[in-house]
């Protein structure tokens, strides 16, 4: 893609360096301490947050309004907004990724769901049938390591897991502590098996043979499930948006995940690096860049192509993007959501009570938080 | 009297110097960083740094998870370390046997666990360790015992990767122990057989003391590398369940490199800095009592 861009504007020159995403957040923290930023990069848009703790983001709220390519109304509006810290905008998506349920369809069709639950109830029935029906092991895989999955359910109940200026937890508010019940008596009713993530050698083997029938997972998943999953299962496994809480909502709602392009602060070619931030964002550069990488579009006019309408697993995902909403928007969203982690597991194990897990999950966001308040009160006295 | 001062000074320059630049400053300036809550928005902005004493420190004590990494990094050197010494002794006893044969053969094969990438040798583990189609449990099965979970079951995580740490370690410190054995005189042994020792007396009276020195240097290297274990949880657990697999070393790395809590995590560094330094000493006091 970048030839195009440098054909197009021949006085800019692009050096692309590559990096495994999982290393990339080391990897720019890193550059900024010491000072070598790249003028544009690609960021998980959950790091957003942490980098404009870390003054180390350009506002980009100018680009976005002076029109032209960037059409904020094209955006997911969910996913847009992960962009958007305290009011001013630091990042422009590029790609998305939410997670969405996974199944096996021929499982459910024989417990007479020829689609996918549409309701928590619904959800519950399901899985209690193919229990009973001894239809699978086990309804629904929920990893206990993983803090996603209950997150997503409280998602769906409305909850914000912190008060809305993110300085203390919500955890223990009607709308966390009914997802976490619904979560935790998936396992007491025997739908989930209580393993974490690497417990689980083979996932794929393990779906295929129908060793559980649902999973909650992102895009990438689609791509795997057909390249490992054995022929004969490949029409037997379908995707389908999240169960809503209750039939009052078309669907329930998901993490608005993914990434965008951003500046560095003190870039020399300021100008240059919001010029290929446009291109990028062009529908057509969104189409390119899925068919090279698979990485799914943030814009729904790039989302027309027959590659995705035409495609059985992505039109799920098209559904729940209209249904998805950030984290919480602070720097220390990711160690609250590993103490989520942390306290499922205990509860999943019957080694805490769910309220006084609730509580302390609380008190440890209180706890992590309290830098956060230190800053903001100081900021108010200024 | 000046000249030898001199001379002194000059010879023990290069190695002070060292010293300081990579080892006390270091020490220092991590004893120091813990003393504050350097962060993600202190990297920002300086002015967010707080000097706050020793409260990385207290938080740390009251946290309950840093006391279960600490269990369990005690848990796996107190276990781990000296199965591992028995086993490489072992292991070098027969190595270095007379009547062993192919002994080059053994001392590879029994060394290949050592210069095998962790991650490829966790790959193999998961598999053995799995619940249902695991070679282990599948055994177990056959003999009708028990079947737990290994990497699951928080009662039987840590010692699954005990077992694992042995097997991947054993031979680097089987091969210091051989060298050891080869330092003992065959005479020496020989004296104690005609003076009537047995297999048992020669080994307790005559190779023990002599491997003295050996145990020394093995049981610190051990030590030091048990305490400070990361990897093989990191690869083959992650931590969990319920925590039973964190140790001291991932809790400062996730403190650390993922959350950016440097502070806190220095103040981690420095416990298990005071931990090895204890642990070492009390070694080499236990070796001066012998």
């Amino acid at each position: 893609m970048i030839p195009e861009f440098e054909k197009r504007n021949p006085d800019i020159h692009v050096v692309l360096q590559q990096i495994p995403f999982s290393a990339a957040h080391e990897k720019l923290v890193t550059a900024y301490v010491g000072e070598s930023t790249p003028d544009v990069a690609q960021m998980g848009n959950t790091w957003i947050p942490e980098f404009v703790a870390m003054n180390a983001l350009d506002n980009l709220g100018a680009l976005a309004a002076k029109g032209g390519t960037i059409d904020r109304t094209d955006y997911f509006p969910g996913i847009w907004e992960t962009n958007v810290v305290d009011g001013a905008l630091y990042g422009i998506p590029w790609y998305v990724d939410t997670r969405v349920l996974f199944y096996r369809s021929d499982i459910l069709a024989s417990v007479g769901y020829p689609h996918a639950p549409r309701t928590w109830s619904e959800w519950i029935d399901v899985m209690t049938r193919i229990r009973d029906q001894k239809k699978a092991r086990w309804g629904i895989l929920l990893p206990t390591n993983e803090y996603e999955p209950v997150l997503i359910l409280g998602l769906t109940n409305h909850a914000t897991f912190l008060t809305p200026d993110g300085t203390r937890g919500a955890f223990a508010q009607p709308q966390f502590a009914g997802a976490f019940n619904f979560y935790i008596n998936l396992f007491r009713q025997g739908f989930a098996p209580a393993v974490s993530n690497s417990q689980i050698a083979n996932l794929y083997q393990q779906f295929g043979q129908g060793d559980f029938t649902m999973y909650i997972t992102g895009p990438w998943n689609v791509a795997e499930f057909k390249k490992r999953l054995p022929p004969e299962i490949q029409d037997k496994w379908a995707t389908a948006p999240l169960p809503a809480r209750d039939a009052s909502e078309p669907t329930g709602i998901s993490m608005a995940g993914g990434s965008s392009l951003v500046t560095f602060r003190g870039t020399k070619h300021a100008l240059a690096a919001r010029k290929l931030i446009e291109f990028l964002s062009e529908p057509a550069q969104q189409v390119r860049f899925f068919e090279l990488s698979g990485d799914l579009p943030a814009r729904r006019s790039a989302w027309k192509v027959p590659a995705l309408t035409s495609e059985k697993h992505f039109p799920a995902f098209r559904e729940q993007l209209e249904r998805v909403v950030p984290m919480p928007r602070v720097p220390e969203y990711e160690q609250i959501a590993t103490v989520v982690s942390d306290r499922q597991e205990a509860v999943v194990r019957g080694q805490v009570l769910p309220q006084v897990a609730l509580k302390q999950l609380d008190q440890r966001a209180d706890e992590l938080l309290e830098k956060r308040r230190w800053i903001l009160s100081r900021k108010k006295v200024q | 009297m000046k000249r030898e001062v001199r001379a002194a000074v000059l010879f023990l320059t290069p190695t002070a110097v060292l010293l300081t630049l990579f080892f006390f400053a270091p020490v220092i300036a991590g004893f120091a960083l813990s003393l504050t809550d350097f962060d993600l928005y202190t990297i920002g902005d300086i002015h967010n740094l707080r000097v706050v004493g020793v409260r990385n420190y207290r938080e740390l004590f009251a946290s309950g998870v840093f006391w279960t990494a600490f269990i369990n990094t005690m848990y796996f050197a107190l276990v781990g370390g000296p199965l591992t010494v028995l086993c490489s002794l072992a292991a070098a006893m027969l190595v270095n046997a007379k009547m062993t044969r192919y002994k080059a053969f053994f001392r590879t094969l029994y060394f290949a666990p050592v210069v095998t990438t962790l991650v490829a040798v966790a790959i193999v583990f998961k598999y053995l360790y799995h619940p249902r189609y695991g070679l282990l449990n599948r055994s177990l099965a056959i003999l009708g015992l028990p079947q737990p979970d290994w990497l699951g079951d928080p009662r039987f995580a840590m010692f699954a990767i005990i077992l694992l740490a042995i097997w991947k370690q054993f031979g680097y410190t089987m091969l210091i122990f051989i060298a050891g054995l080869q330092n003992i005189p065959e005479d020496l042994i020989e004296a104690a057989q005609i003076d009537g020792a047995g297999p048992w007396g020669r080994f307790r009276h005559v190779t023990l003391p002599l491997l003295g020195p050996t145990f020394l240097f093995v049981g610190i290297v051990v030590a030091i590398g048990q305490f400070q274990v990361f990897a093989e949880p990191y690869v083959m657990t992650g931590g969990g369940p319920l925590n039973k697999t964190l140790t001291i070393v991932m809790l400062m790395y996730q403190q650390g490199f993922k959350f950016w809590r440097m502070g806190y995590a220095a103040a981690v560094a420095f416990i298990l800095f005071l931990v090895i330094a204890a642990a070492t000493v009390i070694q080499m006091r236990l070796q001066k009592n012998h």
